[in-house]
């Protein structure tokens, strides 16, 4: 392929992409879907890591995050959980952090799950007053994009296609 | 060889998350008759007639969010901590009482909850047992279309 071709495909591709990250931005209905608080400061919190100490969500930035709402009795989210391990594996190392964020009343089944699943990102434990800082996690799943500055891009409510995360945190840690 | 055994067990694997998936899925087997909407059931909370029982059989984190007023947490019916908790809030009340039972965790056909919420009350002999009819959660389908909310416990 010669040189001006490479960059006509390259130049399409990320097009697509924004394109894309646009419409997901912009788009509402369905069950997966951004919703109106995209481009504010992600609220920081601090919450207890399920393997010990505390997590800090400022003391992230610099990364993009992927903060999932999520439980372990939420079909969805159990069904999400295997990609999200592939992405923090596949993208860890590029500047992604993936951190769950349990809604469950108790930690034991988390514990139970982190290891059945594998999971290799931090998982804390959330509380009403997360929730409601954004915006309320009235139903699961509900994941939110957030770049290297802190702010929040993109809001996904509900089982989202793990190629559209794909998508999205690549052109996050590419924009970045 | 190898492979083929990779393949089995991918395989296997596979056949047991369909079966547990579908042993979590079972909200579609509410008989439709069970089911009130959220605007019918804004009606006869706004009524003069008999108030229902509103029990949240579902997350407290998402309870303490946002619920119902008057309605009751009692704890995940998907859990026997939480179906203990529903047998014994209900147990001295009259057979006929108007109950509704919500969760709104989850779209309706993932929801772990009310299944079992349902046949615990069945199997009590409640004969006025409503399950709420949340399509794809709490939030969206009750919270955004501005229905009475209440915070906290």
């Amino acid at each position: 392929m010669s040189g001006r071709k490479l960059g006509l495909v390259v130049a399409l591709t990320l097009a697509a992409v924004i394109v894309g990250v646009y419409s997901y931005r912009h788009s509402r209905g369905g069950r997966s879907g951004s919703t109106g608080q995209e481009h504010r400061e992600a609220p920081d919190f601090t919450l207890p890591r399920l393997d010990g100490g505390q997590l800090c969500l400022s003391s992230y930035r610099g990364k993009v995050v992927l903060l999932d709402f999520w439980a372990t009795w939420c079909v969805p989210c159990r069904e999400e959980t295997p990609h999200f391990v592939e992405l923090q594996q596949k993208y860890g190392d590029k500047g992604l952090q993936i951190i769950g964020v349990s809604m469950d009343d108790s930690p034991d089944p988390v514990r139970a799950f982190y290891q059945q699943f594998r999971m290799n990102y931090p998982v804390v434990m959330g509380t009403a007053e997360v929730g409601s800082a954004y915006g309320g996690v009235l139903g699961l799943p509900i994941a939110f994009l957030i770049d290297r500055d802190g702010r929040i891009c993109v809001k996904h409510l509900g089982a989202t296609d793990p190629s559209l995360f794909e998508k999205e945190i690549a052109f996050l840690l590419h924009s970045s | 060889m190898m492979k083929n055994e990779t393949v089995l067990r991918l395989v296997i694997a596979s056949a047991l998350i369909l079966i547990s998936s579908n042993a979590l899925c079972q909200t579609g087997a509410i008989p439709t008759s069970r089911l009130i909407n959220p605007e019918d059931l804004v009606k006869v909370m706004q009524s003069g007639k008999e108030k229902p029982l509103v029990l949240q059989v579902g997350s407290h984190t998402l309870f303490l969010q946002a619920h119902i007023p008057g309605s009751e947490y009692v704890g995940a019916a998907s859990t026997e901590l939480g179906l203990q908790q529903l047998r014994k809030r209900v147990e001295s009340l009259p057979r006929n009482r108007f109950l509704v039972i919500y969760c709104g965790c989850c779209p309706w056909n993932h929801c772990p909850n009310l299944k079992p919420a349902d046949d615990a009350l069945q199997a009590l002999g409640f004969t006025n047992g409503k399950v709420l009819y949340i399509a794809d959660n709490f939030g969206t389908n009750w919270v955004d279309r501005g229905y009475p909310t209440a915070k906290g416990e």
